[in-house]
């Protein structure tokens, strides 16, 4: 069953990703991947994080696809144009690569090459447009495509922004803009998400919460400092502070949250930010092992 | 107005030096209005010159005049730069470009040009425009996205926004600016209309504006 398949049937789907490697060596990437293998729907492969330049996404999604796993495209709008990203887009779907995920993209200044020239034709709510124009079997200037794609087309939310007015309005444009569904910044607080996802589902939004597993209490404060859009609540600083092994307390912190609220959103996407080992952990911990096939 | 700086003198200096007589242009419009151009600031880099210079043993000799604005012909005719082996013009690139087209000798820059500003308060300038060509102030409450989101997107904040600043850290987020100016006004329902991609195409082609073609008199 694929990711569309998942969440179209109802489904409580699970996404994880894998971030392709600076050089050419594949194998810690595969290797992630084939631990993950049967117990996830799709791996997101990012898309040169946080402005870091790696090997391109789109060939890390083919070596994914090669061996078997359904891989999903993060497209930002940082390092192309239009043309570039269209026929980047293209080509994926020759692949058989459908699954895509539009971001803006981190600016170039927070990465590895902070001196490039940042791109940003295009932003999220345009480049769901363009993909939507593909699907219809047109470019955005309006030529005809000879043979069309059928892309299943994400995007991003971030529940906890403050302001949280601008970002909903945001968000709505991305519905507008023909998002298929959506997986969100790393979320903490289980009555704020679901009060969000009150919001969410009065645009009918199919939804992902977004989990990244808390190994230390340095590590939540460090978020809380650093990563816009996450707030880590000060009771789960405290738990992780005051415990033997904290990295057992994270994902039971982590299962507590799909926990409470599995039953109000459509999915978990987990993201490993360094610990990929702790993915099959969290899945086990939850009862998402077994994905259903 | 158009927001410039002075180059630091070193990198001056390295144009100077292989001349014998320079003349330093000053602009009394912009360049003057932002401390970096005009009568004053013209002393003042000759005298900075003099001195860097005859540090490092070369013998140049500076003088100094003011235009009106470099960026017009009219202007510049009232230049007398006879006798001397280079300029060293002291405007926004316009006006060194403009300068270099109309004399024979060497003219090289002595401020970089910033951006398009407003000022913010004594000596400080913050960009308020990207000359795009496309005006979209009308839906943007006044506030430039082009210009003042670092992304220069078109359709509301990115995910790096964090408590109403930009993920750079150094300014406000544009977007938010935008959200709170439009709901203040109850045109929050505005913000929701999705921008196209902007047509880039007009700018590119944006060279010259002849506004008598446009039938303006």
């Amino acid at each position: 069953m694929s990711l569309r398949e998942a969440l179209e049937s109802g489904r409580f789907a699970v996404t994880s990703e894998v971030g392709p490697p600076k050089g050419t060596d594949v194998s810690q990437m595969l290797d992630t991947a084939e631990k993950l293998r049967g117990h996830v729907d799709a791996l997101n492969v990012t898309d040169n994080q946080a402005a870091v330049m790696r090997l391109c996404t789109l060939a890390a999604c083919v070596h994914l696809a090669q061996k078997g796993h359904e891989p999903v495209l993060q497209v930002t709008c940082r390092d192309r144009n239009r043309l570039s990203i269209q026929s980047d887009l293209l080509g994926a779907a020759s692949f058989g690569i459908t699954n895509v995920l539009a971001l803006t993209g981190d600016h170039v200044i927070m990465g590895d090459h902070p001196q490039a020239k940042a791109v940003f034709d295009l932003e999220s709510v345009q480049l769901l447009e363009v993909v939507g124009a593909l699907n219809n079997g047109t470019d955005m200037a309006g030529n005809d495509l000879s043979g069309t794609p059928e892309f299943f087309v994400g995007a991003v939310v971030t529940p906890d922004a403050h302001p949280i007015e601008p970002q909903l309005a945001k968000f709505e444009k991305k519905v507008r803009a023909g998002a298929n569904y959506f997986q969100t910044q790393a979320v903490y607080d289980s009555e704020s998400f679901l009060g969000f996802m009150e919001t969410a589902r009065s645009f009918d939004a199919k939804v992902l919460a977004g989990i990244v597993v808390l190994r230390s209490a340095g590590m939540a404060r460090f978020m809380n400092k650093n990563i816009p859009g996450i707030t880590v609540p000060d009771a789960i600083i405290a738990e992780l502070a005051s415990a033997q092994d904290p990295v057992a307390v994270g994902i039971e912190i982590a299962v507590r949250f799909i926990n409470d609220v599995r039953d109000s959103c459509d999915g978990v996407h987990i993201m490993a930010v360094g610990a990929e080992h702790l993915v099959p952990r969290v899945l086990d911990a939850a009862g998402l092992w077994e994905v259903p096939s | 107005m158009i927001v410039v700086r002075q180059k630091p003198v070193d990198e001056i200096c390295a144009f100077v030096t292989r001349h014998r007589r320079v003349l330093l242009v000053g602009c009394n419009t912009c360049a003057a209005v932002a401390l970096a151009g005009g009568e004053k600031e013209v002393d003042l880099m000759a005298e900075l010159l003099r001195l860097a210079t005859s540090r490092k043993a070369s013998f140049v000799e500076f003088s100094g005049t003011v235009l009106t604005r470099q960026c017009e012909p009219e202007f510049l005719e009232q230049l007398d730069s006879e006798g001397y082996d280079a300029i060293l013009s002291m405007a926004c690139g316009a006006g060194v470009a403009l300068l270099a087209s109309s004399v024979d000798v060497p003219v090289y820059p002595a401020l970089d040009t910033l951006f398009i500003g407003a000022a913010q308060g004594l000596a400080s300038w913050e960009a308020e425009c990207s000359a795009c060509g496309q005006c979209v102030l009308g839906r943007t409450a006044g506030i430039c996205p082009i210009t003042r989101c670092a992304k220069g997107i078109l359709n509301g904040p990115c995910g790096g926004m964090s408590d109403g600043r930009c993920e750079l850290g150094d300014r406000d987020c544009a977007w938010v600016l935008i959200f709170q100016r439009l709901e203040k006004f109850g045109r929050s329902e505005e913000f929701l209309e999705i921008a196209e991609p902007k047509d880039h195409s007009l700018r590119t082609r944006l060279v010259t504006w002849d506004a008598h073609e446009d039938g303006i008199r």
